[in-house]
């Protein structure tokens, strides 16, 4: 395989995800492109449909039809997943790249152990036996802090509480030792006073076992304490990808400036951006030339003709015409 | 959980007086039994002996509660129609029935539950289309028109298959099966098609439905995103989320196969409990009708019953713990 000497573990090149519909196709991701090194936490943040779920879900091949790749290409240490067949990407799934959703009450199989899920897991991915891989999924339990998890392991998903089953999703997620995980708004839905515990727990496992996070989040608090970079996603493009403090503290996207201005303290949300007039555009009326130009302050002539790629902005990448002229 | 199927045969108590209280009205209240019994031509000293026999001048209460004991120890009285025992009438009819509805079931359950699971699985395929095309034949094509025109092609004109009857049967001291002779076999597989394609396709449009929602849960995704494989998926986890609805229908519909096996049983003169309904109701034969809604209700009691284990073991939410 071609990884080795350098250490990006995932690329993403231009990646372009359509959904074909009754009135016309809609491109709901336009030319992605982005990286994550062995071990690195990239942060995802971005609207409400700006496409962070679908970039996930491209990444692992499970894209929901009618959405489907139509340009570009992701790698795996090198290596094309994004065409590769059913059974191949299978052994992608879960044991190179795991999966952490955001709602743990709706993520396990309400009819099966927790026990017999892990087992399962376990025993699709590595070759040990059924004995054995249960005593593998009890350590994943007691690692991910489930107490008691010897006794505990064969009882059902509704015998635990939210906090608690998210904590068997990461074991689940993590059980064949992927080497990295999307995890997709992971505590979006959990009670806030727990919320921290898991991120908490995220970061320490992943520290742990050296694997990649990508972490989509509303949360810029959780993404300045977790990430190590960070991409800003607007209208099915990347605005602005970089490191975390950089992009925190001196944005170059006029969009990320606007995102950053709003956003106070590092513990609020984006989920709503008073700060800037306007909102995202729904995938049938993007504009011409830059997504953001509607709403953009700074937004020249180029800007309603021309698609800005990303470019070198101070120390981030910024898709902006602002820095073009730089770059020449 | 031995308290909640406690508690659960205890809610069916109610039922089970309601519907005595039915049977007994139809016993006592339709026609007049003495006249049946003795004929027009008896005196006025005859009928009130008769009455008198048979417990009528007792007040209504009384009445009641001994037909029920009467039940309780399977006493219905004597057939008008055949001066026979109902017991008796019915024991001799019971096998045939269960033998027709339960082939019915399991053939229903064995090919319904499978192409479900495959149209399910494949919505769109070309396969798929035509089941489900050929399964709105099976919803909508009356069970007495689905039997003639069996018996008109494979027993009239190919001549493969008895039209009618049950064929030998080996008998044994409460029970004739036709399950062990090839002609019992043979006269078993007409008549349990007709009864059996309607709850087939039920079961199959059934599973389906469920199994296209339950393809689309988050918990079928996450499994696919762990690398599972697809016979885990949908076996091990999408189907097992089907089962309580398809327990829940299925169990129903055993209910319907009884009503319709009276229909089935007349188109092919089968021996069961349907046709000897029919033939009581054709005479009048009150004591056979009212035995007959009582086992039915008795049956219906089993069924649900049945199910309620049957959810206890597909479903750990349900065993709350007490
Ligand atoms: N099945 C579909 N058909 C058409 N459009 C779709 C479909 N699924 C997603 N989209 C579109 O793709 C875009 C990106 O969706 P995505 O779920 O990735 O957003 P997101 O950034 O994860 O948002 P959120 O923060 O709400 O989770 C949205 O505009 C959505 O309307
Ligand atoms: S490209 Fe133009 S419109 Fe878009 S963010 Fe930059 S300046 Fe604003
Ligand atoms: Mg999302």
């Amino acid at each position: 395989m071609a990884g080795g000497a350098d250490a990006t573990l995932l690329e993403v090149r231009d990646l372009v995800v359509e959904f074909p519909t009754r009135r016309g196709v809609l491109r709901a991701l336009d030319g992605i492109s982005f990286s994550i090194a062995r071990g690195e936490v990239l942060g995802v943040v971005g609207e409400s449909g700006a496409g962070k779920s679908l970039t996930g879900a491209a990444i692992i091949g499970l894209l929901e039809p009618p959405g489907r790749v139509v340009g570009g290409e992701i790698r795996l240490d090198g290596q094309r997943i994004d065409n590769l067949p059913q059974a191949a990407m299978r052994k992608v799934r879960g044991k190179r790249i795991g999966a952490i959703f955001q709602d743990p009450l709706t993520t396990l199989n309400p009819l099966l152990s927790i026990g017999r899920q892990l087992v399962e897991t376990i025993r699709t991915h590595l070759p040990l036996s059924e004995s054995e891989a249960r005593e593998r999924a009890i350590s994943w339990l007691e690692e991910v802090g489930i107490p008691a998890a010897r006794q505990r392991i064969d009882a059902y998903p509704h015998e635990f509480s939210g906090g608690m089953r998210q904590r068997v999703v990461i074991a689940l997620a993590l059980c064949a030792e992927p080497e990295m995980v999307v995890a997709d708004e992971p505590t979006t839905a959990l009670d806030v006073s727990i919320q921290a515990q898991i991120i908490a727990l995220m970061k320490r496992l992943a520290a742990e076992h050296g694997t990649a996070v990508m972490l989509v989040t509303h949360d810029m608090g959780v993404i300045a304490e977790t990430c190590d970079r960070v991409a800003v996603m607007y209208a099915g493009r990347i605005a602005e990808i970089g490191p975390v403090r950089e992009v925190v503290k001196h944005p170059s996207h006029p969009y990320t400036s606007g995102l950053m201005a709003s956003i106070p303290a590092l513990d609020r949300k984006v989920a709503r951006l008073a700060q800037i007039e306007g909102a995202m555009p729904r995938l049938t009326t993007i504009p011409r030339g830059c997504a953001f130009n509607p709403r953009c302050p700074k937004a020249m002539d180029v800007c309603r003709q021309e698609k800005p790629g990303l470019r070198p902005a101070g120390a981030t990448m910024a898709a902006c015409h602002l820095y073009e002229v730089e770059n020449v | 959980m031995i308290a909640q199927l406690v508690s659960r045969l205890l809610q069916a108590i109610p039922v089970l007086l309601v519907v005595g209280f039915l049977s007994f009205a139809i016993f006592t209240y339709v026609g007049d039994p003495v006249s049946i019994m003795l004929g027009q031509n008896a005196t006025p000293a005859m009928r009130i002996a008769m009455r008198h026999a048979l417990g009528l001048d007792q007040p209504f209460l009384v009445q009641y509660w001994h037909f029920m004991v009467r039940a309780v120890h399977f006493n219905f009285g004597l057939s008008y129609r055949l001066a026979l025992p109902v017991s008796q009438l019915i024991l001799e009819r019971l096998p045939a029935t269960t033998e027709l509805v339960m082939t019915s079931a399991v053939l229903a359950l064995l090919v319904g539950l499978p192409l479900g699971v495959y149209t399910g699985i494949r919505p769109n395929g070309f396969v798929s289309r035509t089941i489900m095309a050929g399964s709105l034949l099976g919803v909508s094509l009356p069970t007495f028109l689905l039997g003639i025109l069996l018996i008109l092609f494979f027993s009239v004109l190919l001549g493969w298959l008895p039209s009618f009857g049950r064929g030998h049967v080996v008998n044994f001291t409460h029970w004739s099966t036709g399950f062990l002779t090839l002609s019992g076999l043979k006269s078993l597989i007409l008549p349990s098609i007709t009864l059996g394609l309607f709850q087939m396709t039920l079961i199959m449009r059934l599973v389906r439905t469920e199994m296209l929602e339950v393809l689309r849960s988050d918990y079928i995704k996450f499994a696919r995103a762990r690398g599972l494989g697809p016979r885990a998926i949908y076996f091990g986890h999408a189907l097992r989320n089907t089962l309580v609805p398809v327990i829940t229908i299925v169990g129903l519909q055993i209910g319907g196969l009884i009503g319709f096996s009276i229909v089935t049983e007349t188109v092919f003169q089968w021996p069961g409990m349907g046709l000897l309904l029919v033939q009581s109701i054709q005479n009048a034969d009150i004591p056979v009708m009212s035995a007959y809604l009582m086992l039915i209700a008795v049956v219906f009691v089993v069924i649900n019953l049945v199910v309620d284990i049957l959810y206890y073991v597909v479903d750990p939410r349900l065993r709350v713990k007490r």
